[in-house]
């Protein structure tokens, strides 16, 4: 159980710490000054889930490894977080898309983690959903006004749309450690979540006048710790100094 | 302006509950809902509001300064509007 | 009064401490003078995100992470909020970043200079923010409202950037040996960058007279970069390190450090473009304008897509009621 526990809070905690990270890339390089400030507060905020979620899986695994060291001193290999948050930004049309399909599962996901029977993560859940609340918010509404946009916006928005897709089944993917927390009572039951984002992607994609991928296939590993090329190199960037001074304080 | 660039919005926050809404400063948004939003993300970022107004700037219409004196100062002389134009003995208390 | 001229008037008014406000009538040089001024001022805070932003990925802790992200974020709404305050004069931002990107406007040389360690994120927070607060404080009782204005909301962000950067110092210089040096190379190499960002010598300085007449500045460049080493110099030595100058030492008689001579030709030669990162940043910011363009158009095209369809909703309803 407790092996369970530390391998889903890291899933959840490597997955907000990627994907934030990814955003905070941005920062200087904005494509509206307005835009930039947006960005960095959704990346601070995934920073801030990934550091409650990473702190109480150090709390759980007992091993007296804190949120830095688990994020600082892991490899590759041991990286739990979703396939869809380490893809690079590419382009605003890329880093929106990757957000929207990101917030459109993690706003669900949190309305029943709240009710999770382990206290600690329903609490971080509680305060996370205020924050993934304003993300969709943000995430939808840009989605439908590129979407709708120009020729141009819309022909970005739909190859970012088409690229991404096949890392969006991943986000349902369950396996030994959901099925023992569901049965706790502690994990979220993925099934039920996957007709509430289907249902969000199509009303907003629809409004967006994009068009729904048809792939059908999708990719997996991120659970496992079998990632994509690019996670090696955002360790690489964002572990060198600790693992350079192993023996320094930050 | 072009029809590229965003317009400018002017934005207004109530710092707390009870309070009138404040001129903050000013953005740029295409729209009103996506001027809400970056004056949210860029002048509430130190818990400073809980209500937002924008208008979009052009909308504004301000007293000219020049005529500052004929619309300001005729209330200089209309001191009967202040308590303090009537005497009241001190032995009635605050009135 | 009535047989002032509108100068007079308006320098009567500034002498008596009246703020001026963008509507009221001001002479054409103050008009400018603020534009340039103000534009470069938010031209170097924009800027001023790329060297620190170059460290972002590579913060070595979630704190640190979120401290120094949250810190340039800062600098970007300072630079927004200055931005607005140029509009207030007659201004167009989009213009106002075109000269920036053409290599037409100038802003603060200190950030041609690259951030090579961690440690200087610590020595910026501490020095150049420093500095800038040393600068900025006196612009918030600017003549000219919205400037003035601004730097209220400036000042009050940038207290935690200097302390996030003193921290960052302090951890270093009580750390291992090579993080020590670490802190120790990150001064030597923005000391003297840093007593630069006060400008030219008051001696040399084109604008300060009337700029002060203006009210637009408060105190001279000199005046205040002697009050930026007398105020850093304990700081320094609390942290246990050295200040990269031979000649500094304590004036009895002035009540204020001596400090060496300032080597003006590299401050110029970094001013006209010669700084071993200008090109770098104006390419970034090249790169990040070309980028927005599309986002801009397609934000514009959609606000203008519903204003219509809304439009149509109304008259359609207002046929249906008559
Ligand atoms: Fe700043
Ligand atoms: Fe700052």
């Amino acid at each position: 159980m407790q092996s369970a526990l530390f391998d889903y809070t890291l899933r959840l905690g490597d997955t907000s710490l990627i994907i934030g990270h990814r955003l905070s890339e941005w920062c200087g390089h904005g494509p509206v000054l307005e835009q930039d400030i947006a960005l960095i507060n959704i990346a601070l905020d995934l920073v801030g889930q990934a550091k409650s979620f990473l702190e109480y899986a150090g709390e759980v695994e007992g091993k007296e490894r804190d949120a830095d060291t688990l994020a600082y001193r892991r490899l590759e290999r041991e990286f739990r977080n979703v396939l869809l948050s380490e893809q690079p930004n590419e382009d605003f049309a890329f880093t929106i898309v990757r957000q929207f399909l990101f917030d459109a599962f993690q706003y669900p996901f949190y309305q029943r983690l709240t009710q999770s029977k382990d206290a600690q993560i329903a609490a971080i859940a509680e305060k996370s959903l205020k924050e993934v609340t304003y993300h969709l918010r943000f995430s939808s509404e840009w989605m439908i006004r590129l979407g709708d946009g120009t020729a141009e916006s819309k022909a970005k928005m739909q190859t970012a749309l088409n690229e991404l897709w096949m890392f969006t089944g991943e986000l349902f993917e369950m396996n030994e450690t959901d099925e023992m927390l569901i049965k706790e009572g502690i994990a979220v039951d993925l099934n039920e979540i996957k007709p509430l984002w289907e249902q969000r992607v199509s009303s907003i994609l629809e409004e967006a006048t994009l068009t729904q991928p048809t792939t059908t296939w999708m990719q997996s590993g991120g659970k496992k710790g079998i990632h994509t090329e690019y996670l090696g190199y955002i360790l690489a960037e964002m572990q060198y100094l600790p693992r350079a001074y192993p023996d320094a304080k930050w | 302006m072009s029809k590229k660039n965003w317009p400018l919005w002017e934005v207004f926050i109530r710092s707390k509950q009870g309070l009138s809404h404040k001129h903050a400063g000013s953005l740029h948004a295409a729209d009103e809902k996506m001027a809400i939003e970056n004056a949210r993300d860029v002048y509430t970022r130190r818990m400073e509001g809980v209500s937002i107004w924008v208008v979009e700037s052009k909308h504004i219409h301000a007293s000219n300064p020049l005529e500052q004196g004929e619309l300001f100062e005729p209330a200089n002389d209309k001191v009967y509007r202040h308590p303090t134009f009537y005497d009241i003995p001190d032995e009635i208390g605050h009135m | 009064m009535a047989n002032l001229t509108k100068e007079e008037l308006f320098q009567a008014k500034i002498d008596a401490e009246i703020k001026i406000e963008p509507k009221d009538w001001m002479p054409e040089a103050y008009r400018k003078t603020l534009i340039r001024q103000i534009s470069q001022h938010a031209h170097s805070e924009i800027i001023g995100m790329l060297p620190e932003g170059n460290w972002i990925s590579r913060a070595p802790s979630l704190r640190r992470k979120v401290a120094l992200l949250a810190k340039v974020q800062d600098e970007a709404g300072h630079g927004l909020y200055l931005y607005s305050a140029a509009e207030t004069l007659g201004v167009d931002r989009a213009d106002l970043m075109n000269d920036l990107v053409t290599g037409k406007a100038k802003y603060s040389s200190i950030f041609n200079y690259p951030t090579l360690t961690w440690a200087d994120m610590g020595a910026i927070g501490w020095l150049v923010d420093g500095a800038a607060i040393m600068n900025q404080v006196p612009l918030c009782r600017c003549s000219y409202g919205p400037y003035a204005r601004a730097m209220v909301r400036v000042c009050k962000e940038e207290s935690f950037h200097q302390r996030q950067g003193y921290e960052i110092m302090m951890t270093l210089s009580n750390g291992t040996p090579e993080q020590k040096a670490m802190a120790q190379d990150a001064l030597n190499r923005w000391w003297w960058p840093s007593i630069m960002m006060f400008g030219p010598s008051d001696a040399d300085s084109s604008h300060s007279a009337q700029s002060m007449a203006w009210k637009i500045k408060r105190f001279s460049n000199d005046e205040l970069r002697q009050r930026f080493v007398d105020a850093t110099v304990s700081q320094a030595e609390y942290l246990g390190l050295t200040l990269p100058d031979k000649d500094l030492k304590w004036n009895e008689e002035r009540g204020s450090y001596d400090f060496g001579a300032i080597d003006w030709d590299e401050f110029w030669n970094v001013v006209k473009g010669n700084g071993p990162c200008n090109r770098q940043r104006i390419k970034a910011r090249q790169k990040a304008e070309e980028n927005g363009k599309w986002v801009k158009e397609a934000a514009m095209a959609y606000a203008e897509k519903r204003r219509k369809r809304q439009q149509k909703i109304k008259t359609q309803e207002a046929a249906k009621a008559a």
